[in-house]
């Protein structure tokens, strides 16, 4: 499952998804939209993406994770559009036949998504706005 | 001969040029990094970014890429998603 969405993320739907029969392990990051940053209130936050290069590099993470862990299931499903304080952005499930392997590829799946897939995030304040990471 | 080149634009790019696309017209040969050139001289705030890529077909591209007649462009400047 490989998602980009306008809509609250249903993270019950996501889990499901990578629920199966041979897994021992479902590890689930949940990426969530908090009330402040460096000791400033944020307001909301705007999320967007460059669509069609985000869903191909999120199949190379999906294509990637699969070589190099035993991943049963996996789903990357990431928000767009306006997120109030406390919405779940990005939600990142994986199934694995044991743990271990379940936290390692959910969390190289989280960093790796952060780097290389081109989805943009707007801080809003209460007297202005910041494009994330755009200027040091 | 010099072609029309249309560049899609995200995030602070956007805001800086103000617009979500700007058409240019480049030469026949021009690569990746003479392309970053021409819009960090139209556009200086650009050079304040801590990164500007450049996707070809939805592909993160060299500095030595030549781009193409019908490819599709886009500045990519820091990602932040998650």
């Amino acid at each position: 499952m490989i998602l980009l969405t306008h809509q609250p993320i249903d993270v019950p739907a996501v889990m499901a998804h990578v629920q199966t029969g041979s897994a021992g392990a479902v590890d689930i990051f949940i990426g969530t939209v908090r009330n402040q940053t460096q000791q400033k209130r944020v307001v909301r936050l705007e999320y967007e993406a460059y669509e069609p290069m985000a869903l191909k590099k999120m199949q190379e993470l999906v294509d990637e994770v699969r070589r190099r862990w035993p991943v049963e299931q996996v789903a990357i499903v990431h928000r767009v559009g306006v997120l109030d304080i406390g919405e779940a952005a990005v939600v990142i499930a994986v199934s694995t036949p044991h743990r271990a392997e379940a936290f390692e590829a959910c969390r190289w799946l989280i960093d790796t998504l952060k780097e290389v897939v081109p989805i943009w995030k707007k801080e809003v304040f209460e007297d202005g706005e910041v494009w994330v990471a755009a200027h040091a | 001969m010099a072609h029309p080149l249309t560049i899609a634009l995200f995030g602070i790019t956007r805001d800086i040029v103000g617009a979500s696309s700007l058409t240019l017209s480049i030469e026949k040969s021009t690569d990746v990094d003479s392309l970053l050139d021409q819009l960090r001289a139209q556009y200086p705030r650009l050079t304040e970014l801590n990164s500007l890529l450049v996707a070809v077909n939805s592909e993160y591209a060299e500095g030595n890429q030549l781009l193409k007649k019908g490819d599709e462009i886009a500045l990519i400047p820091p990602v932040s998603g998650g």
